[in-house]
């Protein structure tokens, strides 16, 4: 049986959550993650948050710019293996100048396990960077709110896509070794 | 398996006659000729023409279908646009947005790079698999009383909606409308939301 190493992620989930409401989003997308399993069921139940379920990430990409064409800010939730899939769609964000906030979870990064997990994992942030997104890294639990808020404020106010890669020291690792 | 079925529509006739009555829908044109074709019919600051970012034409209308939801969206891509981006067929499937509605101008080609044949031209039937996503009306469609049918469909039956028009290879002249991405997106932004835009 594999365990996790149990770090407080509903407690980051739930804050994460807040910092989204308090920024005005409107819509959720998402590709599920083990990692953003709590804060995915939470906007699952809230009322006033528009979900979408996606079979790739790059629809989200496509998604955030139509919900902002009609007035509305959205957040993108996904896995670090998802970045890979949203490439070409985030030339669409750039030309357009249009605002973009994902939330991605790591993997293959931190005591990673599963070795096809290393090269997505090692390249998310140059990928991100090199399709002309604003990358902000969290390691630590206790920044992560103030950090999504922050990314959140410069993509909508500056109109650009910015991430927030939320570390698998935050996320929690499997440890396989524990039986 | 090729289909040899013969095909008379023309995508421009096809295209004008979809917009001529297009009343205050917004519309979300796939690259690349729908763009031209869309152009073609008559600018409108009510469209969103992409030039890019192919595979993301009925997403980009699904977020705006939800941001706008008693606006009816309705999406003109091709078929390569839109066999690039299936998984969407099922997102908006699942989704179920009343107010979208999907036409493929489908020439069975890949129209900017050559003509190169797609594989709707090889028995798949985009059709069929929106119906396959849970689209509540599609419908593929070969003569001109065939399209006179669709188009209520494409503005007012409760959606998803999902139509296929076989148009020929007839070359047509190019018309190309706005092309500044940042542009297309302020013009539309400022058609549908007001001075709201520029917040």
């Amino acid at each position: 049986m594999v365990t996790k190493n149990k770090k407080p992620v509903s407690k980051w989930s739930a804050q994460v959550f807040k910092t989204l409401k308090d920024a005005d989003i409107a819509q959720v997308s998402y590709v599920p993650d083990a990692g953003h399993a709590d804060l995915i069921s939470t906007c699952l139940a809230d009322d006033h948050l528009k979900t979408t379920r996606l079979t790739t990430e790059e629809e989200g990409v496509a998604l955030a710019l139509g919900a902002w064409l009609g007035g509305e800010r959205s957040v993108l939730l996904m896995q670090s293996s998802g970045v890979g899939n949203c490439i070409n769609m985030l030339s669409v964000i750039q030309e357009t100048r249009s605002p973009l906030l994902m939330l991605v979870t790591m993997r293959g990064e931190w005591g990673e396990f599963n070795p096809w997990q290393i090269p997505m994992g090692q390249g998310t942030a140059k990928a991100l960077e090199d399709a002309g997104v604003i990358v902000y890294h969290v390691d630590e639990a206790g920044d992560l709110t103030e950090t999504v808020y922050a990314a959140s404020q410069i993509a909508f106010n500056a109109y650009r896509p910015a991430a927030v890669l939320i570390g698998q020291r935050v996320v929690g690792f499997k440890d396989w070794r524990k039986k | 398996m090729k289909s040899n079925r013969r095909i008379t529509l023309n995508r421009r006739d096809v295209v004008s006659n979809i917009l001529r009555d297009r009343g205050d829908a917004l519309i979300v044109t796939g690259l690349g000729s729908t763009t031209w074709d869309a152009a073609a019919a008559g600018d409108h600051p009510n469209n969103f023409y992409l030039w890019g970012g192919m595979g993301g034409a009925a997403m980009t209308a699904l977020g705006l279908a939800r941001a706008q939801p008693k606006r009816r969206i309705i999406v003109l891509t091709g078929d390569g646009e839109m066999l690039m981006g299936l998984g969407s067929l099922a997102t908006i499937g699942a989704a179920a947005p009343l107010n979208l509605a999907i036409c493929v101008i489908d020439n069975q080609r890949y129209g900017e790079t050559g003509m190169q044949e797609t594989h709707t031209g090889h028995g798949v039937d985009l059709a069929a698999m929106a119906a396959g996503a849970g689209f509540a009306e599609t419908q593929t469609v070969w003569s001109k009383q065939g399209i006179e049918g669709a188009i209520p469909h494409l503005y007012e039956t409760d959606g998803p909606v999902f139509v296929d028009v076989k148009v020929n290879t007839d070359r047509v002249p190019m018309v190309l409308p706005l092309r500044d991405g940042t542009a297309i997106r302020g013009r539309f932004r400022e058609a549908v939301l007001g001075a709201r835009a520029f917040d």
